[in-house]
C-alpha cells in the first residue's frame, strides 16, 4: 500500500469537507450577556483590588514605622519618666519665679 | 442606513457595547465553521467561539483597522483552536482498532484499488478526522491551514504568529507524523 497516495486521498476527503457554519440559536446574545456579566463583574474587582491595595500598604507603613522605631537608638536616659515630664511641662509656669513683684 | 463594520468598532471602542452584537451576529457563521474544524464535540465548538468573541471584544483597541476585521477575527479564532488543541492532547496516543465497519470497508477498498476509493465518501472523511485527532496540535495546525486549507506559508506564519522557517519545518514535521500515523492505522488493520 502506498502510503503518500493515502495520504493524498484522505487530504482530498478533508477538503471535500464542506465546513459547518451553523450557528446555535441566539448564541450572539448569549455572548453579549457574558460580555455583560464580565462588565459588572470587572467593576467588584476593581472596587475589591483597591482596598486589598489600600491594605496592604497600610500594614507596609505600620511594619516599616514599627521596625524604625525598634531599630531607632535610644536616647540616654534622663533618669525621669513620662509622667515626670508631662508634670514639669503642666507646672512650667508655676514653677517660674515671679519677677513683677518687687 | 445600517452602521458599517468600522463605526461599530468605533462605537464599541468609546464604551457602546451594544455595537458588538451586529458583529457576532455578522462573523459567527465563519468562527464556527473555522471551530468545527478543530473540536469535535458542540459544546466545546461553543466554548473556543465564545472565548474568540471575549477575546475579541478585550483586544478591540489593537485592530488598526489595516486589514479587514474578518482577517484580523479569524487569525484569532484560528489562535484559539490552537491553545484548545494543547489544553486537549489526551486521547491520542490511542490504537486504531475503533474503526467502524464502512472505515474499514473504505481501507480495503483503496488497498485492494486505490483508484477506486472515492476521496468525497463519508468513510474516508471520518478517516481523516480520525487521523488528524491523532497528530501533535503544532501538526494538526499546519496540515489544516496548509494542506487543507490550502493556505501559503506566509499565511500560516501570519496567522500564527510563527515565523515562515519555523512553519516550513513544522509542515515538514507534520507531514512525516501524519505519515507515521498512517503507517501504524494501516499495520493494525493489515499486517
Amino acid at each position: 500500500m502506498s502510503l503518500p497516495e493515502l495520504q493524498k486521498k484522505l487530504v482530498a476527503a478533508a477538503r471535500l469537507k464542506a465546513p459547518d457554519e451553523r450557528v446555535p440559536y441566539a448564541f450572539e446574545k448569549r455572548v453579549m450577556a457574558q460580555l455583560a456579566a464580565r462588565a459588572g463583574a470587572d467593576d467588584w474587582v476593581f472596587w475589591s483590588r483597591g482596598l486589598w491595595r489600600a491594605a496592604a500598604s497600610c500594614v507596609a507603613v505600620a511594619l516599616l514605622l514599627g521596625a524604625v522605631s525598634l531599630f531607632q537608638p535610644k536616647a540616654p536616659d534622663s533618669g525621669k519618666d513620662l509622667s515626670q515630664d508631662f508634670e514639669n511641662t503642666l507646672l512650667a509656669s508655676a514653677d517660674l519665679p515671679d519677677n513683677s513683684t518687687p | 442606513m445600517e452602521p458599517s463594520e468600522a463605526e461599530l468598532i468605533a462605537a464599541v471602542l468609546k464604551g457602546d457595547s451594544a455595537s458588538f452584537e451586529p458583529l457576532v451576529v455578522k462573523y459567527s457563521p465563519r468562527v464556527f465553521a473555522t471551530a468545527r474544524r478543530y473540536a469535535r464535540r458542540e459544546s466545546e465548538i461553543e466554548d473556543i467561539v465564545q472565548e474568540v468573541w471575549l477575546k475579541a471584544f478585550d483586544k478591540l483597541k489593537t485592530f488598526r483597522g489595516e486589514a479587514p476585521f474578518e482577517h484580523w477575527l479569524m487569525r484569532m479564532a484560528v489562535r484559539t483552536c490552537y491553545d484548545f488543541l494543547r489544553g486537549h492532547q489526551r486521547n491520542r496516543v490511542s490504537s486504531f482498532s475503533e474503526i467502524s465497519e464502512p472505515e474499514e470497508d473504505w481501507l480495503e477498498r483503496f488497498v485492494a484499488e486505490p483508484g477506486n476509493a472515492a476521496e468525497d465518501a463519508d468513510a474516508a472523511k471520518l478517516l481523516i478526522d480520525r487521523v488528524l485527532e491523532k497528530l501533535s496540535p503544532e501538526a494538526r495546525l499546519v496540515i489544516q491551514l496548509l494542506e487543507i486549507e490550502d493556505r501559503s506559508v506566509k499565511e500560516i506564519a501570519e496567522i500564527t504568529g510563527w515565523s515562515v522557517p519555523l512553519v516550513k519545518v513544522r509542515a515538514f514535521r507534520a507531514r512525516g507524523e501524519m505519515r507515521k500515523i498512517l503507517a501504524r492505522m494501516t499495520q493494525d488493520k493489515y499486517l
